[in-house]
């Protein structure tokens, strides 16, 4: 019998975002630099794999390790330095999205790229390489690192910046947390002038005039994104674009935190902790036909082509507005399911998809949609494109995993690519096809040097990487 | 997408052990096979190898081993949802016989052992706040008999046990099922001096999973017995000690 030296206490239930994945691992969390070594040793000695986790926020199983060991990086929270002169700031890796934006916006500063939620740490978002609804804009969050500090597997302690071991720059943001963990972050903030953003809302009948307004209408605004109504045939929707406000008659008021904030209640009766639960018996086919049909018509009616002014966090963290939104899908959680395609193929092939859901009677109930560019970071998911995100509820497994497969095929016919933020369904020969023989060899060179003992592991990494 | 569901059973190799395996493989649960006699559990497993299986030779009266064995599984699983504790003896004895040896063998496999492999995997479910523990308990625990003192309290003892883990663990969101099994055609039954009602080891693996599935908390098998034993249980001890039973 193998003997495993790790205390039974330590074992802890670890769920994806979704909670479609429920698993038991070894759950540590360091404070310091120190104790991540301490946890690699014992690791080592018990002969059991270590995955790094900030705060839970991927959809698939790029941060759970079933029965294996969970560095979990929360407690590294600290805001290490921040220079309002020049919006740079350098943190911790457990620091979240959210603890950024309170620190620096009364100096009239906001992170350059934000997820749709504000509680991803900066780790996992570097680890993944986040983009958000300004994606042409301003590309994705690596872009904005100007340097980071890593404790390697093999015992270094690195430090990166796009052109000082500009290889490993490249490669430890995007890669999944499987070289090496981030100890600091620099980045470079966005200067604002106001806490405001303009939206812009205008409805639309088809899939293919919304994808053709994104790129046509790109540059008019900082952000720019398409709510797909995902019952309907044509993939009728609602795009929102929006742009700061550069100036207000109470500018500085509009920076204030008490003027960041979202709704406790709703219809100043439902306290939004609880929403989740009356969301619940909608998540159906004719509970998501009945909700989306009424937005559209909402959106194609009373809203369109309304200009309406909004602040930074109403706008940007839509998925806060209900927490625990998540649960509403029932006990078998929700998968989502993104890919990014070509400009030239991706109007059709996302509609193909689509419909294929339809046709199986497993439409997603959420679809949005966005412009990307590409990026040079190693495990890039951009492509000078499209992406198209879809939620479906996880009902029956199998079938789910035939349907994905499938809209998997139809992106890769596309030239498409992937995600592990998001993926859970990707298979080891689909992932191959897209990342490419050239850069699975680099990734696996890399890994060899940063992590020869291969220490350094995920139920992603074992599902499509070994 | 989420692993496979996985089911642990202590005690698989033969009975209703190993009726539950193939009733949980036709269910495609991934399977834990623990129990001594290792050739036997790779017989078994080579029968199920539709799904995934995993043998495990222990003997359950090797406390210390039970912690360390339930954690490596955990590894090779990922995730364990159904942990079944079937392991048992009956050793006979006689009216006149009081074999404190026998006694003592009882109650390491039946009770001990079912105390040194449960208590890990409560605190590991209590934690994960998911997860169905299922005890094979006995009629025979539900009152003190003549004919096997010591077998009677092991079950008895048992299914407080049971009782006790169900009432720390119900509301972290783990089941607890205790199971009464009567007469199964089991080599256990070769023991039993008079039998009736007997059925086989894939009606009580029937019966089990269906309770599992209703998250019972109690579940006789065959289901009559629950009648009878309720009869049983309210006969004054006056009366019980003059019947033949």
């Amino acid at each position: 019998m193998s003997v495993s030296q790790l205390p039974l206490e330590r074992l802890d239930k670890v769920e994806n975002y979704g909670h479609s994945r429920h698993t038991v691992a070894y759950v540590y969390r360091p404070n310091q630099v120190a104790q991540i070594e301490e946890v690699f040793a014992l690791a080592r000695r018990a002969g059991l794999s270590v995955a790094l986790r900030g705060a839970g926020r991927s959809y698939g199983d790029a941060a759970t390790n079933s029965g294996q060991v969970v560095l979990d990086l929360q407690r590294m929270n600290r805001i290490l330095n921040w220079n309002p002169a020049t919006g740079v700031i350098k943190v911790e890796p457990g620091v979240t999205i959210a603890q950024i934006w309170q620190h620096v916006l009364e100096d009239g500063y906001w992170p350059p790229v934000t997820s749709g939620t504000m509680f991803p740490t900066i780790g996992g978002a570097l680890a993944h390489n986040i983009h958000g609804k300004n994606n042409t804009k301003a590309g994705t969050l690596g872009e904005h690192v100007l340097e980071f500090t890593a404790l390697l597997p093999n015992g270094e302690q690195v430090t990166c910046t796009p052109t000082e071991n500009s290889e490993l720059f490249y490669a430890l943001i995007s890669t999944a947390g499987l070289l090496g963990v981030f100890t600091s972050v620099t980045l470079k903030l966005k200067k604002l002038h106001t806490g405001l953003v303009d939206v812009h809302a205008w409805a639309m009948t088809h899939l293919g005039e919304m994808m053709r307004d994104l790129d046509e209408r790109k540059h008019e605004f900082d952000y720019i994104v398409g709510w797909v109504d995902t019952l309907d045939h044509n993939g009728r929707g609602q795009i929102h674009g929006a742009n700061y406000v550069h100036d207000a008659p109470n500018a500085a008021e509009t920076l204030r935190l008490d003027k960041q904030v979202l709704p406790d209640t709703f219809f100043g009766l439902v306290p939004k902790s609880t929403l989740w639960m009356f969301m619940t018996p909608f998540m159906n086919n004719v509970g998501t036909r009945l909700i989306n049909t009424a937005k559209y018509v909402f959106s194609a009616t009373l809203e369109q082509r309304k200009i309406y002014r909004q602040s930074l966090v109403e706008f940007n963290y839509l998925l806060d507005y209900v927490p625990n939104w998540e649960k509403s899908y029932g006990r078998s959680g929700l998968i989502q399911y993104q890919t990014f395609i070509p400009l030239a193929t991706a109007t059709d092939a996302y509609l193909e998809m689509l419909r294929l859901a339809q046709r199986r009677g497993m439409p997603p109930f959420l679809g949005v949609t966005k412009r990307h560019r590409p990026d040079r970071f190693l495990f890039t998911h951009a492509v000078d494109g499209y992406s198209f995100a879809m939620d479906f509820k996880v009902t029956n497994a199998a079938r789910l995993q035939k349907l994905c497969e499938e809209m998997s095929d139809i992106a890769l016919e596309a030239g498409g690519r992937f995600y592990f933020a998001k993926d859970s369904t990707l298979t080891p020969g689909r992932a191959r096809r897209y990342l490419g023989e050239e850069t699975l060899a680099k990734f696996q060179a890399l890994k060899a040097q940063c992590d020869p003992e291969n220490l350094l592991q995920s139920d992603l990494y074992r599902r499509l990487l070994v | 997408m989420n692993l496979p569901p996985t089911a642990l059973i202590i005690g698989a190799s033969s009975g209703i052990g190993a009726a539950l395996a193939r009733e949980f493989a036709r269910n495609g649960l991934r399977l834990a096979l623990v129990a001594r006699r290792k050739d036997l559990l790779e017989k078994l497993a080579q029968e199920l190898s539709a799904v995934e299986t995993r043998c495990y030779a222990h003997d359950v009266a090797e406390y210390d081993e039970a912690p360390v064995l339930w954690q490596q599984i955990l590894q090779d699983f990922g995730r364990v949802d159904i942990v079944v504790y079937n392991a048992g003896v009956l050793l006979p004895v006689g009216p006149e016989e009081y074999d404190f040896g026998a006694d003592k063998r009882m109650v390491e496999i039946n009770l001990l052992g079912a105390m040194a492999w449960l208590n890990p995997v409560a605190l590991t479910f209590g934690r994960t706040g998911r997860g169905h523990i299922v005890g094979i308990s006995s009629v025979a625990g539900d009152r003190g008999r003549v004919g096997a003192p010591g077998y009677n309290t092991t079950k008895a003892a048992l299914s407080t046990f049971l009782e006790a883990l169900r009432n720390r663990l119900t509301k972290k969101g783990v089941h607890v099922l205790t199971v009464k099994p009567g007469f199964v055609q089991t080599d256990m039954l070769k023991n039993a001096p008079k039998t009736f009602w007997v059925i086989s080891p894939e009606q009580a693996a029937q019966d089990i999973v269906k309770a599992i599935h209703r998250r019972a908390q109690v579940a006789y098998t065959p289901e009559r017995w629950g009648l009878l034993m309720n009869v049983i249980r309210h006969i004054p001890s006056f009366l019980f000690r003059r019947l033949k039973i």
